[in-house]
């Protein structure tokens, strides 16, 4: 996966990841690596191959890579994905989403920006 | 090369169901039985419970929380740790339902004996309703909304001493609230000689009942105290073997032990697969503060579902929301007025769904959702969706297109909420509540087990697990768990004299 496509996917899931300085982008490029890592082989193949798909696929419809696509044209691609007739491409959508989410919620200031508030000190941390 | 070491007793798995045997077997150890307990996962110190997201679900459970079923539709959550699940289930208390296991219709396994044995576990445990000043606006609002849609609202027993409100029981809890295996049965199984070994993975069990155990090394960085054994290859002898590695765990050892199985090893798998469900409120409410899961609506005979107060964290609450973009950020933006149901498909045990192992040997979950699983699961997101308005909610998330429901669609759910927006793949199903695979039955012609766990045709290996399980519980499963492993227990002891007969080897 290219950092190009990664920024492409990412900005378009979380549009908020777009404002990310650059620590903040590391942070959550380096939860998503240590996510793929994390996983069998076969599937990071299968990973690397959607991505790849990802990027190419809108040439059919607008002559340009994802990459290269505004971000309403980008957000029609991932919209289509999202609703395939084919399992396969919705399983893939869905992987690669998660794996966005999880690299921008997973941080400790995305849950402080949302508001998140748990602690371990329950009741007593809010009275 | 292998260490070799021998027991008379070995368990498999420390969770619900290990945990309960080593506890009930314990006493044996003063007539010099030697007891075993092996356990895959670390165990944790008190400080090392975090409440971070991703890190506490990297070190409890298996695949961070994401283990998926064969055919990547559906995750599932299942914790490798001193304790099994039971270091991260929310502690709901519910005694298995008498039309459940009278449909479940297991030669010698009455409803009576389950429940009498439940209630010894819900005691020991300190199950009990919450005292109400301890309920939060997420639970509170469930209870108003539910009542005033019609629903029957019952509140959960939770096994909690000292609760603080962390809201983290799916983390493990922080404060050493929950009374989970880890807190309870285990350690008094140590104090009384039962050994414990942790991270050490059961690979395959002999028939000539030597178990190959692998102890891996603790990682450096991860949390978790290294094994009480040295790292390496054993085999380990046993007398009698307890497999209690889940619902999960243990269908797979045996599928890839050399053992002459029942045919129906693996088959029988049900989970009560499960949506996540969010509405957001005008107003902010308490929902990350507090126990999150106090009450319940229980549809499961009439419409196959049941419905959970809940509340996830930031990245799970993330991933349950359908859509992305703007609209899914904005819902997220919304967190401190957001109200959380849990719905729970009541799905039953169908030939497609089955564990099996990889040539690896790495369980395999075939899982598929029938017609009747995604009714339960249409019809509890259409009750969510009308107790969230009731209780006041501006818009509801939902599997819908688009997926925000606002309260003008309120009397129109069963246009806006349809089967068609449930398609495997275009929504976060996950399921913790994992059952079957070594079903109980009459013969080997029918199930892998008899009422008391024996494996049909190997009368030294038992199991006491949700694997027993025929078909779905149709609530929360871990009393049901304890009950039937206390019933083994019992069996063990009954059969002790047979078993352990002569020196240990």
């Amino acid at each position: 996966m290219t950092p190009s496509v990664f920024r492409a996917v990412a900005t378009c899931v979380v549009p908020e990841a777009g404002r990310l300085d650059a620590a903040q982008w590391d942070e959550m490029t380096a939860i998503v690596a240590r996510a793929i890592a994390a996983r069998p082989r076969g599937m990071q193949r299968q990973l690397a191959l959607f991505f790849t798909l990802l990027e190419w696929l809108p040439l059919l419809r607008y002559g340009r890579r994802l990459s290269q696509l505004d971000a309403v044209r980008r957000a029609r691609v991932l919209h289509l994905l999202q609703r395939a007739p084919m399992l396969l491409l919705r399983r893939g959508f869905w992987g690669v989403r998660t794996l966005m989410l999880m690299g921008y919620y997973g941080r400790s200031a995305a849950a402080a920006e949302i508001g998140y508030r748990a602690d371990a000190r329950g009741w007593e941390a809010r009275r | 090369m292998s260490v070799s070491r021998s027991y008379d007793i070995v368990i498999i798995g420390s969770g619900a169901g290990g945990g309960t045997v080593a506890q009930e077997l314990a006493p044996l150890v003063r007539d010099g039985v030697r007891i075993l307990v092996l356990e895959k996962g670390p165990r944790f110190a008190d400080q090392e419970f975090t409440g971070r997201e991703l890190e506490m679900a990297d070190a409890l459970y298996q695949d961070g929380g994401a283990f998926l079923t064969r055919d990547g539709t559906m995750t599932l959550a299942f914790a490798s740790a001193y304790g099994g699940s039971t270091v991260v289930y929310t502690g709901t208390s519910l005694t298995a339902p008498e039309r459940v296991i009278r449909a479940w219709a297991i030669p010698g396994l009455g409803h009576a004996d389950l429940k009498r044995r439940s209630a010894k576990y819900a005691e020991q445990n300190n199950a009990h309703p919450l005292d109400d000043p301890l309920i939060n606006d997420n639970n509170r609002l469930f209870v108003e909304g539910g009542r005033k849609a019609g629903y029957l609202v019952e509140q959960f027993p939770v096994n909690v001493k000292g609760c603080r409100g962390s809201s983290l029981c799916n983390l493990g809890c922080p404060n050493q609230a929950k009374q989970g295996t880890n807190r309870v049965q285990l350690p008094r199984a140590e104090r009384a000689g039962v050994e414990v070994a942790t991270r050490a993975e059961v690979l395959r069990i002999e028939p000539d009942r030597t178990l190959t155990v692998r102890v891996s090394q603790k990682a450096a960085g991860t949390k978790g105290a290294p094994s009480e054994w040295a790292p390496g290859d054993y085999q380990v002898r046993a007398r009698i073997v307890v497999a209690a590695a889940g619902a999960i765990g243990t269908p797979a050892l045996l599928l890839r032990s050399p053992l002459p199985a029942p045919r129906s090893l693996g088959h029988g798998f049900t989970c009560h697969p499960a949506l996540i469900l969010v509405a957001e409120h005008p107003h902010a409410i308490t929902n990350d503060v507090g126990h999150p899961k106090s009450y319940f609506v229980d549809h499961a005979e009439s419409e196959r579902f049941v419905l959970e107060t809940c509340m996830y964290f930031p990245f799970v609450t993330a991933k349950s929301l359908t859509g992305f973009g703007a609209a899914h950020s904005a819902i997220m933006h919304a967190f401190p007025r957001l109200q959380m149901i849990l719905i729970l498909a009541c799905d039953h045990a169908s030939p497609d769904n089955r564990i099996a192992v990889s040539r690896a040997g790495s369980p395999v979950v075939h899982y598929r959702f029938t017609p009747e699983t995604t009714d339960g699961l249409v019809r509890g997101t259409r009750a969510a969706a009308r107790i969230f308005f009731a209780a006041g909610a501006r818009r509801v998330h939902a599997p819908a297109d688009p997926p925000l429901l606002e309260a003008a669609d309120a009397g129109r759910l069963e246009e806006r909420i349809t089967a068609h927006h449930f398609r495997p793949g275009m929504l976060a199903v996950s399921a913790a509540h994992l059952m079957g695979g070594c079903g109980m039955g009459r013969s080997a012609a029918d199930s892998v087990t008899d009422a008391w766990g024996r494996v049909h045709g190997l009368p030294w290996l038992r199991v006491a697990d949700a694997s027993l399980f025929p078909d779905s519980l149709e609530i929360n499963p871990y009393l049901t768990i304890m009950g039937l492993a206390d019933r083994v227990a019992e069996g063990i002891r009954r059969d002790a004299r047979d078993l352990l007969g002569g020196e240990p080897r």
